[in-house]
């Protein structure tokens, strides 16, 4: 009966402890004694996730090594010398001509400049989104030593990834703004529209990072096919063609793509220099955060995994 | 053979809060893993198609219980899958407990599989970088002990390569000097004391003495009878993922090496 009794306390006292965890009062990481230093306490994890909050903090504390992780990472890649800058700029561009070139084929009849500057405008945001799932699908396996050797938040490595796509993002407007103005667009007021929707890709593009993060220690052949994913994705997105040729109808099913409501207003605010549609940007705004709370609620039930499955 | 909670009496015995580094509380590890080393969406419709299963559940740690006492170091021994790795990522967090509590006091710095940590197509400097901000450290602390980390490891002008220029005992040597320079109140140390040639591995054990003295926790996990002898005050001995025995260092080797049924001989020091 005693040890019964016993065993009952023990556990009444850790779920005490595991609510103040919740709650977020009692920071194990965080917490300092000032006899003892640094104290932490580890608990299981309720419905597989820790202490949010706690966790959150964490995050926060350590964002240097995710600012670290990929600066290195794109030093590894070269992207820090003159060459790998330009090759930063070269590579979507000719990417863009490609397609560009091919649309006019398949079309029969060549297209104006400014729909080279809708098409290169839509294919560097989607890069965001591309390079996000690339290398997020990687980010926990490849940091594989570190998960099996240090205690910290995984979610950091698939933010690194998203820090990293997003810099790559960044000089690509700048090969945007010549092709948009010597097509003889314009610079409007409206065009302040693209940071909100720039804002929904990237936090869409993080959950998506986040799954495919995850989805990578279970799958390791997810990278393999996810290159042919993301261009059937791409197709299925306003990006080869502008959102008003497409059959109302037909508009309606596309919206069930993500991408879809944001790429239509990024093409309203930066070819047409209008405020994009309301629905579009409600629609988009509901994915991006269904997009960030699901890939990062499926990341984090998962993190215990990653020690034990890499 | 005494019980374990005989041997919790006969030989530590609960002490004060403040004298424990680790308090391990009726912990038990469970996870779920794939049968393939390298699992793929593949191999997993192959599985659903023979209705095979996907996943195997392994208890590695069994409720399990012990403490350790600041400044001691303390010796994890035990058969391969025993769950002597799996209690250490534990205590460092990496492996939250399936049941059970952990509590550790103060500053904790791992060496859990040499190498591991580090990106081989990064330099030896960046790797201590990254290394240093996953563990909680800020950029102007590892300024400060990166000089410390290059002149232990004696890996100068090595430091601006990539990592896939370093030879085995040069990537030691530098997992070992990091992990001891990160100011730790409790070292966690699984199978990694055999780096580099006889003056790095003196200069290690030493350097561990030091930690000693200076009222450091070690957990030091090794098959070595020798080094679990010579560094280690208590120890545990772990069987099937069950606490088969927690006591004196000497006492817990010569009992695990009668259950083995082998004598000790000079390989059991190879990691000194």
């Amino acid at each position: 009966m005693s040890t019964t009794s016993a065993e009952e306390k023990a556990k009444e006292a850790i779920s005490a402890e595991r609510e103040a965890l919740a709650d977020g009062h009692l920071l194990p990481e965080a917490y300092r004694d000032d006899e003892y230093g640094e104290r932490h306490v580890y608990l299981p994890h309720k419905v597989g996730l820790p202490p949010m909050r706690h966790y959150l903090g964490l995050v926060w504390k350590r964002r240097e090594f995710a600012f670290e992780l990929s600066r290195t990472t794109m030093r590894a890649k070269h992207f820090d010398t003159a060459f790998g800058q330009l090759w930063l700029l070269l590579n979507p561009l000719l990417l863009g001509s490609v397609y560009f070139l091919l649309v006019d084929l398949i079309r029969h009849h060549p297209r104006p400049l400014s729909f080279f500057a809708h098409l290169l405008g839509g294919l560097f945001l989607y890069q965001v989104l591309q390079t996000g799932a690339t290398e997020g699908s990687n980010s926990v396996v490849r940091g594989g030593g570190l998960i099996l050797n240090t205690a910290f938040p995984r979610t950091l490595l698939p933010l690194a990834s998203m820090a990293t796509s997003f810099k790559r993002f960044v000089p690509t407007l700048a090969i945007w703004a010549i092709i948009h103005f010597a097509s003889g667009g314009g610079l409007t007021i409206n065009m302040l529209w693209a940071i909100p929707i720039v804002a929904m890709v990237t936090v869409f593009s993080t959950g998506v990072a986040m799954f495919c993060g995850a989805a990578q220690v279970y799958f390791r052949d997810l990278s393999s096919f996810l290159p042919y994913l993301l261009r059937i994705w791409m197709y299925i997105s306003p990006i080869l063609y502008y959102w008003d040729d497409v059959p109302k109808h037909i508009q309606h099913w596309l919206l069930l793509n993500p991408m879809a409501s944001m790429l239509a207003s990024w093409s309203d605010v930066l070819q047409k220099q209008q405020a994009p549609p309301l629905n579009l940007m409600l629609i988009g705004t509901g994915w991006a955060i269904f997009g960030l709370l699901a890939g990062s609620l499926f990341f984090i039930s998962r993190e215990r995994d990653f020690a034990v499955r890499i | 053979m005494p019980s374990v909670s005989e041997q919790s009496h006969a030989h530590a015995g609960y002490r004060p809060a403040s004298d424990v580094s680790i308090k391990v509380e009726n912990v038990s590890i469970t996870y779920r893993t794939a049968y393939e080393k390298i699992p793929t969406l593949r191999t997993t419709l192959l599985r659903l198609g023979r209705r095979e299963k996907l996943v195997r559940e392994i208890e590695a740690v069994k409720n399990v219980s012990f403490q350790v006492e600041k400044g001691t170091v303390l010796g994890v021994v035990g058969a391969n899958g025993a769950g002597k790795s799996t209690l250490v990522r534990t205590i460092a967090g990496i492996l939250p407990p399936t049941e059970g509590r952990v509590e550790v006091v103060g500053r904790v710095s791992t060496l859990l599989a040499l190498g591991v940590g580090f990106n081989r197509e990064l330099s030896g400097r960046e790797n201590v970088i990254l290394g240093g901000l996953a563990a909680g450290l800020n950029k102007m602390e590892l300024e400060e002990k990166y000089e410390e980390i290059v002149d232990f490891a004696e890996l100068g002008e090595f430091m601006d390569l990539p990592m896939r220029a370093y030879s085995s005992g040069m990537y030691g040597r530098l997992a070992f000097a990091v992990a001891i320079h990160m100011d730790p109140d409790i070292l966690l140390i699984d199978e990694a004391l055999s780096v580099g040639d006889a003056k790095f591995r003196r200069k290690s054990f030493d350097k561990m003495r030091s930690l000693c003295a200076e009222d450091r926790t070690i957990v030091l996990v090794s098959h070595a009878f020798g080094s679990i002898r010579d560094l280690c005050h208590q120890a545990v001995w772990m069987n099937k993922g069950h606490l088969e025995m927690w006591g004196e260092a000497n006492d817990v080797v010569d009992a695990y090496r009668d259950f083995l049924g082998v004598k000790e001989d000079r390989t059991d020091k190879e990691d000194l």
